[in-house]
């Protein structure tokens, strides 16, 4: 059924206003693209708009954060043999017709995990706030550190996976503030990590979910589990096609 | 020397603590596991309270010579936070067992959702 087919994993909490055209939007890229949308135990009618608008809803029974919602999706896309997902956020930020160039490395066999990150190389419009670009290049050079190769933004949730990175983050996907250690996890994993330059949108409904606490929350939280990621050791996962 | 007063219902207290947690061990209201922390207590307490020249012994192992008591709280202390540590790993791994579930309720829900659709249509 899924042979050859992607897998769209987008995780949703009461996303209900921008969830329709967001399922719309990724479906409508002319790609071999199933829409697996996962309802964190939303409050509002998230599940019912995913499904009008043709997307496979998971629904959790209560909330696990994103981490957990994302990886049911891609627990999701390995039991039902997809061999290639990508990730997008359920607030419409992450433009769809962006998607054939996030999955141009891994149709190429060039790489298992690939990152849509705003400034690659510094390119792209986008300039965030001052303390975030703080944040974004502090935890990109931790990682490059522990992770032995170098990486620029790691906090982007705007991914592309292969059947490796796929069987990888469903058996073991971090839970909240998932984006940066997961990056680590791939890496120290020996999967083939690159990154390439994407456009991103402003968020269509809703606001950022960061407030000061959880911005010192969210610092504190992934520089830990990135020192304890980093003093773990993990399987090297299979080569392609083995 | 404990006073014999205090002695007495130091005594009766312990083994208060520790029938109620044979009976809720009984009851299957708390797992061995747990339990044997508590009635360790309860036998701890059970012994500086009976043996009336224990806490003062007990200090003077330990070079405590001031107020013999302070044995008893820096006992008590470390005690609570051994057994609180030992929730923290036990409420993280719940929460690990937790999410791994809702995400299995997810995908099942989902796969007989389908089934359910398919068997209607044929």
């Amino acid at each position: 059924m899924s042979s050859g087919r992607i897998a769209a994993v987008v995780p949703a909490y009461d996303e209900e206003g921008a969830i329709g055209k967001v399922v719309a939007e990724i479906r409508s890229t002319g790609l071999a693209i199933d829409v697996v949308v996962v309802d964190d135990a939303s409050t509002d009618d998230t599940a019912r708009a995913a499904r009008a608008a043709g997307a496979t809803v998971l629904t959790l029974p209560f909330n696990v954060g994103i981490g957990g919602a994302v990886q049911t999706g891609l627990r999701y896309a390995r039991d039902e043999g997809y061999p290639r997902a990508v990730r997008l956020d359920g607030d419409g930020q992450h433009d769809a017709r962006e998607l054939p160039k996030l999955l141009a490395p891994i149709e190429l066999g060039e790489a298992d995990l690939v990152i849509g990150s705003r400034f690659v190389d510094g390119g792209g419009s986008y300039r965030p706030p001052l303390a975030r670009r703080i944040g974004i290049r502090v935890f990109a050079r931790l990682v490059s550190l522990l992770g032995g190769q170098r990486v620029t933004d790691t906090t982007s949730g705007f991914v592309a996976l292969d059947r490796r990175a796929i069987e990888l983050f469903a058996a073991e996907y971090p839970h909240d503030y998932p984006e940066v250690e997961a990056t680590l996890v791939a890496l120290r994993s020996g999967l083939r990590l690159t990154q390439v330059q994407v456009e991103m949108r402003e968020r269509e409904t809703g606001t950022s979910s960061i407030t000061f606490v959880r911005a010192v929350y969210y610092v504190v939280k992934v520089t830990l589990s990135l020192l304890v990621a980093s003093l773990r050791r993990y399987p090297r996962v299979e080569e392609a096609g083995t | 020397m404990t006073p014999l007063r205090v002695s007495i219902i130091g005594v009766v207290a312990s083994i208060l603590l520790i029938l109620v947690v044979l009976e809720l061990i009984r009851g299957r209201r708390l797992k061995e596991r747990y339990a044997i922390l508590w009635l360790v207590t309860g036998v701890v307490l059970l012994v500086l309270s009976a043996w009336r020249d224990g806490l003062n012994t007990v200090a003077g192992w330990l070079g405590v010579t001031g107020y013999p008591p302070a044995v008893l709280f820096a006992v008590a202390t470390l005690f609570i936070l051994l057994v609180l540590l030992h929730y923290s790993t036990v409420l993280s791994k719940l929460t690990d067992e937790n999410v791994d579930l809702a995400q299995r309720i997810a995908l099942l829900e989902e796969r007989l959702d389908r089934s359910r659709g398919s068997s209607e249509q044929a």
